[in-house]
């Protein structure tokens, strides 16, 4: 399929996908293509294969500060929640103990801190994948019910105009890969 | 294919298996037709918790008289029952969070299975606290949302309180920790599905999960994160239900020793839980090969280590009572070994101290039968142990005009009985219906074992 054809073709092009038997062909495989000069790629592995992350060129998830920032959120929060409950809005004698101090705070700000954090992690982890999602064009690939058992599938995505699919399945076939396919939106 | 062939150290996983094999033996088993011993195993489970609602139902109809709850002893049963089911809860989070931070890959097998208990014996804890507050209905005071009386809120000061936030945390953060480490292997059941039913279901409970690159590298920050969150948060859960007891001024509760103390008891019983159940379910459905004996072992040397921590924290409660000088101090220990629960506190000594012990030699710990039993009398005693710690310490404090006697009601043992057929019911469901080894983490370890 040309250029032209794609532009003027309904559904457009996702990217073309081919199968690869392990991850250490697939890692090869990625390496080979990025120095083909194909830099979209995206792999669909039933694990986190080590190294992967590198070779594809992915950055470190950012979701450590997000996490951070909730976490900060969650402890300023409890702690405010604390002294303005027990010192301003019902201030109350117990044992002589004062309205508010920062020894008996600590337990509840060390747990809304950590409440906190984690639900920015998992929803922040779902934010950034954009899931839940329930469909992907990559479902469409016949082997892709097999990249959640052992197989791992290679993406070469579309990536703006000049993306030519039947070179980015040549260049998959050269490299190694199986059942090449073209895998429309 | 990917194989893995035997490296030099006992393999965790057992024999040439495919990555495929890891994915039909554990997805085989949501996927086959219900075994006639699963139906047998739920119908008992379901009688004993419908046992439990029917005693809950009669409490709160008739009373919390129902209870053999009595001034002295105002917590008895039911707050025994809470710091056990607590406690056993946390070998789940140890095995998920912190022996991920360490690197211990012999966790990957039984993780998924060990954060399922951690969730079900949470639910069962909550019950007691719930029910003996006395009018449950009333229990959202507890938490700082407005109610009936404007501008009335909790005091933040109280032990009591910091556990309400605790034990909520720790159920929160234990269940998302569980979905995140089971979106793959839902995906995986996704893709196997054959009917409609189990395509919709495991469908929306994956997300649309597809194993992408990018999603992976989200998602183990994810996971590191929640390791590294969930690890201090389990060691907090039982220091601060130890503060419902060391922040009073009652001897043999009024102890420094308590939050360590409480936080190895809670690993020694939860370990010894998850080896009661895991021999029986690798046993029933043939996981043998991917729940190794090298997995049992380990387990047992963690019972054997936390036990003698435990040991040791009884010796020290004695020492310092006769160390402070205190008079009421000393009585509430010589009570304890050899006043009228004296039984009881044997029983804990003989359960928790003396059975691990077996575990120094090989022989028992690689022993199937021999763990299963060690650890049903872990249970047992560390029972007993929070028994002895409540029921002991209250009965005779300082007035002997004061003291008093506590006898469980049939009720209580009712209770009791039911809160363990929740467990084991919930424990059934999950392993019908969900993967209960992690199959996505037994690959990944697989492979780098291979590479290694």
């Amino acid at each position: 399929m040309s250029v032209e054809q794609t532009a003027t073709m309904a559904p457009r092009v996702y990217g073309v996908a081919a199968e690869f038997q392990s991850p250490a062909e697939l890692l090869e495989a990625v390496r080979k293509l990025r120095q083909r000069g194909y830099q979209r790629l995206d792999a669909l592995t039933p694990f986190p294969v080590h190294g992967l992350d590198e070779a594809l060129g992915l950055r470190r998830s950012p979701l450590g500060w997000a996490a951070l920032a909730a976490g900060l959120t969650g402890a300023s929060g409890a702690l405010l929640l604390q002294w303005w409950t027990g010192a301003v809005a019902y201030p109350l004698v117990v044992g002589g103990k004062p309205y508010f101090a920062w020894q008996p705070s600590v337990p509840v700000t060390f747990e809304l801190a950590v409440l906190l954090a984690s639900f920015a992690a998992v929803l922040g982890m779902l934010a950034l994948n954009g899931l839940p999602r329930f469909y992907h064009p990559a479902s469409n690939h016949k082997r892709y019910p097999r990249v959640s058992d052992d197989g791992f599938l290679l993406i070469v995505e579309n990536d703006g105009p000049a993306f030519d699919a039947a070179r980015a399945a040549e260049a998959l076939r050269a490299v190694g890969g199986q059942h090449v396919e073209v895998l429309e939106e | 294919m990917a194989t893995v062939s035997r490296p030099a150290e006992t393999p965790l996983v057992l024999g040439e298996v495919t990555l495929a094999d890891v994915t039909r033996s554990v997805a085989g088993i949501v996927e086959a037709k219900t075994p006639r011993a699963w139906w047998a195993a739920f119908a008992f489970t379901g009688t004993l918790t419908l046992v439990l609602i029917a005693m809950l139902t009669y409490l709160v109809t008739t009373g919390i008289g129902v209870w053999g709850n009595n001034s002295p002893v105002g917590w008895a049963f039911d707050i025994t029952n809470f710091v056990f089911w607590i406690g056993i809860g946390h070998a789940g989070t140890l095995i998920s969070a912190i022996l991920y931070l360490f690197r211990q890959r012999w966790r990957t097998s039984i993780n998924r299975f060990a954060e399922a208990m951690t969730i079900f014996a949470v639910t069962c804890a909550a019950i007691f606290p719930l029910f003996h507050v006395g009018r449950p209905w009333r229990a959202y005071w507890l938490f700082p949302v407005p109610n009936q009386w404007s501008g009335m809120w909790p005091n933040f000061r109280s032990p009591l309180i910091w556990d309400v936030f605790a034990v909520s945390t720790y159920f929160t953060v234990s269940l998302l920790f569980w979905y995140l480490g089971l979106l793959p292997d839902l995906a995986t059941l996704r893709d196997r599905a054959r009917s409609r039913i189990r395509q919709i279901v495991y469908g929306v409970l994956s997300l649309g999960w597809r194993g992408s690159a990018r999603h992976w590298r989200h998602y183990e920050m994810a996971y590191l994160l929640l390791a590294g969150l969930s690890t201090p948060l389990v060691l907090s859960v039982h220091s601060i239900v130890s503060f419902d007891f060391a922040v009073s001024i009652l001897p043999g509760w009024h102890t420094t020793i308590f939050p360590p103390y409480f936080v190895a008891g809670a690993i020694f019983s939860g370990f010894a839980m998850v080896v009661s159940l895991m021999v029986i379910a690798r046993w029933f459905f043939g996981l043998e090969h991917l729940v190794t004996m090298k997995h049992l072992e380990n387990m047992n040397k963690v019972m054997l280590a936390t036990g003698l921590i435990v040991g040791y924290a009884y010796a020290v409660e004695f020492f310092i009572a006769w160390y402070s000088g205190n008079p009421y101090e000393r009585f509430a220990f010589m009570n304890r070994a050899l006043g009228p629960y004296a039984w009881a506190y044997w029983t804990m000594v003989a359960c928790n101290v003396l059975m691990p012990q077996l575990f120094w030699f090989r022989k028992v710990r690689t022993n199937v039968p021999a763990m299963f039993v060690i650890s049903l009398l872990v249970n047992v005693g560390m029972w007993f142990e929070r028994f002895v710690i409540i029921v002991t310490s209250l009965h005779r404090d300082f007035l002997p005009a004061a003291w008093g006697m506590f006898r469980p009601t049939w009720v209580d043992l009712l209770t009791l009985a039911g809160s363990f057929g929740l467990f084991l019911t919930l424990f059934l469901l999950f392993v019908r219906f969900l993967p209960m080894i992690s199959m996505s983490e037994v690959k990944a370890m697989m492979a780098s074992e291979e590479a290694a």
